[in-house]
């Protein structure tokens, strides 16, 4: 939610008049025009916007009952008037519990295809384009395993750190780890894959400029590039297939900031070595970033650390009333047939 | 001991999810409707338990989707093709396969709306202050205690035939709880 708090600032900057920005949405106006309903960058909008609200009600909604916890432990007077209006009044009810439980689970069903919507557009946005390199059907499929793929490649990044300073190791374990490591290589294999996808279409197709884009990403004057986004997201996670790999922080903790970085120069292909080199040669320059830009990058990791600190400064990480209902001992024995809970 | 403040019901306490889901079963043999168990997570099989009917959530999010996918659809389509209609590469004015990444947008957009609101109603949140809320009990179920409530509305209600069945059902300890309680002193 952070990241997509860091992303929404990008459009927005790109708008060339953020004050305007409310002219992508369908708003009625004095000319009596409407937005593009066939555009993806109106999609976009929509995706984009919706993924934001999903996930910060579904944040929210799971924060409930630890912040009631979080209420009845706090020892400042403030600090428990505060935690006691963000947390609604959640008193642990089981008549509340039983809707909520529904009402979680049917959260987490509504994100899962969400997150598979809101990378299609995404993707749509570049594949819906004329640009060699971009418009490709592929699209789709490849951002949502590249966003998986990163996804995941941050979590760790930020998990390890978090575990060892607040001596979380017991409750995020190795095992946690090692699966969330197993789905790195599946994802990493899937990028992989898109990518060989990709240059065989090149070939295949017969298109004289989709062609001449892949040589150029793979041989031209960005090919560091595009080596460098092949051997951070396919070869290196490969080592992730060693179970002593996929346990050990020392171990994971190097491959899974390659990864970030490997996405990070995937993302730097897609968008510059395409545009450096279309149609026409006498539009073709190299790209060299301003301080502007430099900044805009800097300020977005600022901006996600800065929320990123504060979430687990102020709120609870893990969540507590779900760890305290897995501990051993914590459910009743099932005494009849079918007397589980779903 | 009721020093005069009004009565608002008997709270067991239970150390234990099983020992809750036998207070739980009993409580319910008794008769009582106006009761609820206060836990610090969701126990397996108290529903059952407590017979609580299945939560209207699910319908409820599936009709708001279904609304969302209606009202996208008739947006797109009246902006699109009754409004300001325009014709693009010689498509239809309603080209529906343009319309579905929106209309499937919005249906998660409304589901997830139709849960926030269902789950602030039906889990009666907003509700900042009750006598549970103003009582020690409070802090004992969100951490580790498991507690049941005969609230004095009940119509079978009476306090001590309240507080005997709540201990001949399993709750170690069994408390009055009062309107208004004062507030204990660790309140800085």
């Amino acid at each position: 939610m952070f990241a997509v708090i860091c992303a929404l600032q990008f459009p927005l900057v790109h708008t060339g008049r953020p004050w305007l920005a409310y002219w992508l949405l369908p708003l009625p106006n004095a000319n009596g025009i409407w937005v593009n309903f066939r555009s993806p960058l109106l999609w976009d909008v929509f995706a984009v916007s919706t993924y934001g609200t999903v996930s910060f009600l579904f944040w929210y909604t799971g924060l409930l009952p630890d912040l009631a916890t979080v209420r009845d432990r706090a020892r400042h007077g403030l600090r428990r008037a505060l935690y006691g209006i963000l947390s609604l009044g959640w008193t642990g009810s089981n008549r509340a519990w039983s809707h909520y439980e529904k009402a979680y689970l049917l959260f987490a069903g509504l994100s899962t295809p969400l997150v598979l919507s809101v990378h299609s557009v995404v993707s749509f946005d570049f594949a819906t384009s004329v640009i060699p390199g971009w418009h490709t059907t592929i699209f789709p499929p490849y951002f949502v395993a590249g966003a998986i793929f990163s996804g995941f490649a941050m979590v760790a990044t930020l998990i390890v750190i978090m575990r060892k300073f607040f001596r979380l190791e017991h409750v995020v374990t190795e095992d946690h780890l090692d699966v969330m490591n197993r789905i790195v290589i599946a994802t990493s294999l899937m990028v992989g894959y898109a990518y060989a996808t990709e240059v065989f279409i090149a070939w295949y197709s017969g298109a004289a400029y989709e062609r001449y884009a892949f040589l150029n990403r793979a041989f031209g004057p960005y090919a560091w590039a595009y080596w460098t986004m092949v051997v951070c997201n396919v070869v290196v996670p490969q080592l992730l297939w060693l179970r002593r790999v996929r346990r050990s922080v020392l171990l994971l903790y190097p491959i899974v900031i390659l990864i970030n970085v490997g996405m990070w120069f995937e993302r730097f292909v897609i968008v510059v070595t395409s545009l450096h080199r279309d149609y026409l040669p006498s539009s073709w320059d190299m790209f060299s970033p301003t301080w502007v830009d430099v900044s805009l990058f800097a300020g977005s990791v600022g901006l996600f650390l800065t929320l990123m600190l504060l979430f687990v400064r102020f709120l609870p990480a893990v969540s507590l009333a779900e760890t305290k209902a897995i501990l051993p001992g914590s459910q009743p024995p099932a005494r009849r047939a079918g007397g589980g809970h779903v | 001991m009721s020093e005069g403040r009004t009565l608002a019901g008997v709270v067991g306490l239970c150390d234990d999810a099983e020992s809750l889901l036998c207070a739980a079963e009993a409580v319910r043999a008794a008769g009582y409707r106006e009761w609820d168990c206060h836990t610090p997570y969701p126990v397996h099989g108290l529903d059952q338990a407590m017979g609580l009917k299945n939560s209207p959530i699910p319908a409820i999010c599936l009709s708001a989707g279904f609304a969302g996918v209606g009202a996208a659809l008739l947006m797109q389509w009246w902006m699109s093709a009754v409004d300001y209609p325009v014709r693009i590469g010689g498509k239809p004015l309603f080209s529906w396969p343009a319309f579905v990444p929106i209309a499937f947008e919005l249906f998660v957009l409304f589901s997830a709306l139709a849960i926030v609101c269902s789950v602030l109603v039906f889990c009666r949140l907003g509700r900042w202050h009750s006598p549970l809320h103003d009582s020690d009990v409070m802090r004992l179920v969100t951490s580790d205690r498991f507690a049941v409530v005969l609230c004095s509305k009940d119509r079978l209600f009476a306090e001590r035939e309240a507080a005997a069945l709540l201990a001949r059902a399993g709750c170690g300890e069994v408390r009055p709880l009062y309107e208004h309680e004062e507030e204990d002193g660790s309140l800085i």
